[in-house]
């Protein structure tokens, strides 16, 4: 059976096809090559139903009219099927939602539905004069044969402009009076700006609250592929890429110095570094600890990894990360192919801090007046090593960084730009790994740090010498 | 200083504010007019923390007379300041919405002079939309808390919804970080506002010619986290509003560390899950028939971080279930974790026709794994899983920060 791409064509044929009470196992719908701007020929919804004997319910109608609109060439069978069960036996069928057959159609018509939003939404009219007249013209790229379908809604909203929306499959036009559909054209028709865009774009970047940086909520929201058509997402790498500054300038506490910087020697090589950390008194962490544990490794490095503080193995052996976290450290870093003699490993804090009894130290998490304190050595040893990416290891290590703003679910194996290295990034501590309570959890979220060390690889790769 | 300078000033200013949301009302469009309200509002962009948006949202000016601690536009605070005039706001709206950028305005403002000139002010913006413009959009005014009636009456001819901001969730609370403010004087400004509602509300069932107030209702923010007031207090104040001033929205915002801080606030990253948690719960005490002590008894003044409030109540009351899906009454099928609101109006309409099976539901894109342990269906019965001591490790998502993901989109629609 042809039908064309259009619901009007599709009824008459349906009609036919019922009155004769072909079932649908013997019919195939072939699509005839039409234009979608066809669609205005169709009756209006209310004459749709097949016949006086064969009523059908006027949901089915509406549901037709949205999926109708979908690409997709099954709908046409898909719709007589259901047209077909719902006159032979199952008027209700519609009810049931989760019957395979009602629910295809539905998710063809929630694609429709989402498509039409998101059209309302994304179009961007330019301002152009033509013949003296004010005219407002969008580009947009729709996924289904939405144009009829979405035209009202923006005779609605503009009914004093004239404007058109042009899309690859079709073209609409308002000229204050009536809408008129004509064939797509290409993106080279649709003109290229528009004065308000640098205002539009100011508001977009001032509205924007780098403290709450959620990539993945935007994406989901926002497909990168509306993104060609939107003004303001040319700025997004940028804006994300600046986010952790921002949000550390926001919460910096400016005005406190590190305490520890009344502790560093003349030299700022790392040896004199490492020796004058030794005495270092500038918080009372020192006090509990049995010895300062300075970060190690080659000067300069490629890679400065950060931990948080050492543990219990660390203080009495002197040296990071050796522990069991360390043991994991070791093994993915093999895995992904990065030499830990190659890399410079230090901890935001340098003395170990616990409760409890001499017998069984309990690791005390660094407060953020400890990270503050101990900052002056951290960004000794940055200025020392130079390495061109920083990656930190747990949220206090990135905090020491970039604030207390610093959210490590959010913005996990995320590289930014920072003023410490060229590329910046945070992942899970491996203790929190250790952790972490069911073992689907830990697997999940030990394939996310090798990844994520994975991507310093790389990044590594990626950037300019 | 030009637009541009003061739009990034008082656009940065303005997001501090959560309530931006263009939802509810209805405004047709007239022939020579611009714009148009149809239910639902329309997100038209997204920034990179994931919120939409889809209103201009400005101050008129960030100059204030009050002192705020948490606020950066206090009186001691060194931000750089702007005003904007009426005509630029207006001038702005229509731009912006011509180009199909936004849905609307949502104009707040800091307090300049005394509250009536504040609200004299706005109230200028939006009657100039309205009135010179045939401007059809949506509008959001701040209500200026102490202002007088009969300004809050004008705004609310020409807005579509109202709000005055409670801030912080108790008087103890205002006083000590803002020490002009009580819930006094914003109770009384939400009374006025809910009375005139409610009477044009009347006035239209008589004759659906008279005029509209504030048609989209009132609405109001609390900033969570700057105090040490715990969720249950939050919550409570909440439901007091809901009940009181018939409020169609509680926004609650974490608090975002903002630039030379008061010493008294928590200089800490904004507490997102928390926030996120107030609205799952916000969402349970309007739609799913939950009580403020039944998701929080008083021995659990907060709620968890690592579950959301619906698993949690019903980890504590296991006797209550399993649940029969095909025969259990809507009010109970609301309280199994993990089927919302749309997904029991569902279910109660297919079971007429049909006995509902695991595969049903799957359909209907229901977790079955959080589902299972708390229903039966035709064709599943739960085994002794309620009994196991380690049934929240079986129906907790898996990681928080997955759930964390799609907090933006929880915030909106609510279901558990
Ligand atoms: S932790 Fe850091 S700041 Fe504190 S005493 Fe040790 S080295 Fe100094
Ligand atoms: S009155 Fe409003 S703008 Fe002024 S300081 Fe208080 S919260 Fe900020």
């Amino acid at each position: 059976m042809d039908v064309g791409q259009d619901l009007g064509s599709f009824r008459s044929v349906a009609r036919g096809l019922l009155a004769r009470g072909v079932p649908p196992e013997q019919v195939l719908f072939e699509e005839a090559r039409r234009r979608q701007a066809s669609l205005l020929e169709t009756e209006s919804v209310a004459d749709v139903a097949p016949g006086p004997s064969l009523s059908v319910p006027s949901a089915f109608l509406e549901l037709a009219e949205r999926v109708a609109c979908h690409r997709s060439p099954e709908r046409w069978a898909l719709l007589y099927r259901v047209l077909w069960r719902l006159t032979h036996g199952e008027r209700r069928l519609l009810e049931v939602v989760s019957d395979a057959d009602v629910y295809r159609l539905t998710s063809l018509e929630k694609a429709v539905q989402r498509d039409a939003h998101k059209m309302k939404a994304f179009v961007r009219f330019r301002r152009v004069e033509r013949e003296g007249q004010e005219h407002f013209v969008a580009w947009h790229r729709p996924d289904h044969l939405i144009v009829p379908y979405v035209a009202p809604f923006f005779a609605r909203r503009f009914p004093s402009m004239r404007w058109s929306i042009l899309t690859p499959d079709a073209c609409v036009h308002w000229d204050l009076e009536r809408l008129t559909f004509g064939e797509g054209v290409p993106r080279s028709e649709a003109p290229e700006g528009d004065a308000l865009e640098e205002l539009w774009s100011a508001y977009y970047v001032s509205t924007f609250n780098p403290a709450r940086l959620n990539v993945r909520a935007m994406r989901a929201e926002m497909p990168k592929k509306h993104w060609a058509t939107l003004p303001e997402a040319r700025l997004i790498p940028e804006l994300v890429r600046k986010a952790p500054e921002r949000t550390a300038s926001m919460v910096a506490p400016r005005l406190e110095p590190s305490e520890a910087s009344r502790f560093l020697p003349a030299s700022r090589e790392l040896p004199a570094l490492a020796a004058a950390a030794r005495g270092c008194r500038a918080c009372p962490l020192h006090e509990r600890a049995s010895q300062t544990v300075f970060g190690e490794g080659p000067a300069p490095a490629e890679v400065m990894l950060v931990g948080e503080q050492p543990g219990d193995t660390e203080d009495r052996e002197g040296r990071p990360f050796l522990g069991p976290a360390g043991q994991l450290l070791d093994e993915v870093l093999e895995r992904v192919g990065l030499r830990r003699e190659a890399l410079y490993v230090t901890n935001a804090v340098k003395h170990f801090g616990w409760t409890g009894e001499e017998k069984q130290r309990l690791h005390a998490k660094p407060g953020r007046r400890e990270v503050l304190a101990c900052k002056a050595w951290l960004e000794a040893e940055v200025a020392a090593v130079r390495p061109r990416m920083i990656v930190c290891l747990g949220a206090t290590a990135a905090q020491a960084f970039l604030g207390p703003g610093f959210r490590i679910n959010l913005s996990r194996g995320q590289v930014f730009e920072t003023p410490w290295a060229k590329a910046w990034m945070a992942t899970f501590h491996p203790s929190a790994l250790l952790r972490m309570p069911d073992e689907r959890s830990r697997a999940e979220a030990r394939a996310h740090f090798e990844e994520d060390l994975r991507r310093v690889v790389d990044t590594l790769r990626a950037l300019p010498a | 200083m030009d637009v541009r300078k003061k739009l990034e000033i008082l656009a940065d200013a303005a997001k501090y504010d959560a309530s931006c949301a263009s939802s509810g009302g209805k405004r047709k469009s007239t022939p020579g007019g611009l714009g148009s309200v149809e239910g639902m509002g329309i997100c038209h962009s997204y920034t990179p923390d994931g919120r939409c948006v889809s209103l201009l949202k400005i101050l008129l000016t960030n100059f204030c007379i009050y002192d705020c601690q948490y606020c950066i536009n206090r009186i001691s605070s060194d931000t750089p300041r702007a005003r904007f005039t009426p005509e630029e706001v207006v001038r702005l709206t229509l731009d912006f919405y011509k180009r199909n950028y936004i849905e609307g305005l949502f104009l707040s403002s800091g307090v300049l002079k005394s509250p009536d000139y504040t609200m004299e002010q706005l109230v200028q913006v939006a009657r100039t939309l309205r009135e010179q413009h045939q401007f059809q959009g949506y509008i959001h005014l701040k209500a200026v808390p102490g202002a007088s009636q009969e300004l809050i009456d004008q705004a609310g001819t020409y807005a579509d919804r109202l709000s005055a901001n409670i801030e912080l969730p108790t008087d103890a609370d205002l006083s000590k970080l803002a020490p002009e403010k009580s819930f006094a004087v914003t109770g009384e400004t939400m009374r006025e506002i809910h009375v005139r509602v409610e009477q044009s509300k009347a006035e239209r069932q008589e004759s659906p010619k008279a005029p509209r107030f504030a048609p989209a209702g009132q609405s109001t923010q609390m900033l969570v986290g700057a105090t040490p007031t715990p969720d249950a207090v939050i919550l409570d104040t909440a439901h007091q509003l809901y009940t009181r001033y018939r409020l169609k929205r509680v926004y609650y915002s974490a608090y975002s560390p903002i630039p030379l801080v008061d010493a008294r606030l928590p200089a800490k990253a904004p507490p997102l899950v928390r926030e996120h948690r107030l609205y799952q719960a916000d969402w349970l005490l309007r739609f799913y028939g939950f009580h403020v002590g039944e998701l929080l008894p008083p021995e659990q003044p907060d709620l968890s971080l690592d579950m959301d409030p619906k698993l949690a109540w019903a980890l504590r009351r296991r006797e209550a279930f399993p649940v029969d899906v095909n025969r259990a009454p809507r009010e109970m099928l609301l309280r199994v974790p993990g089927l919302g609101v749309r997904t029991v109006d569902r279910l109660l309409r297919i079971r007429k026709w049909h006995k509902l099976t695991l595969e049903d539901l799957a359909r209907l894109r229901v977790p079955l794994n959080r589902v299972k342990p708390f229903i039966v269906t035709a064709d599943h019965r739960p085994t002794a899983l309620l009994d196991s001591p380690r049934l929240p490790e079986r129906v907790r998502p898996s990681a928080e920060q997955l759930s964390l993901f799609s907090t933006a989109v929880v915030a909106r629609t609510g279901e558990l």
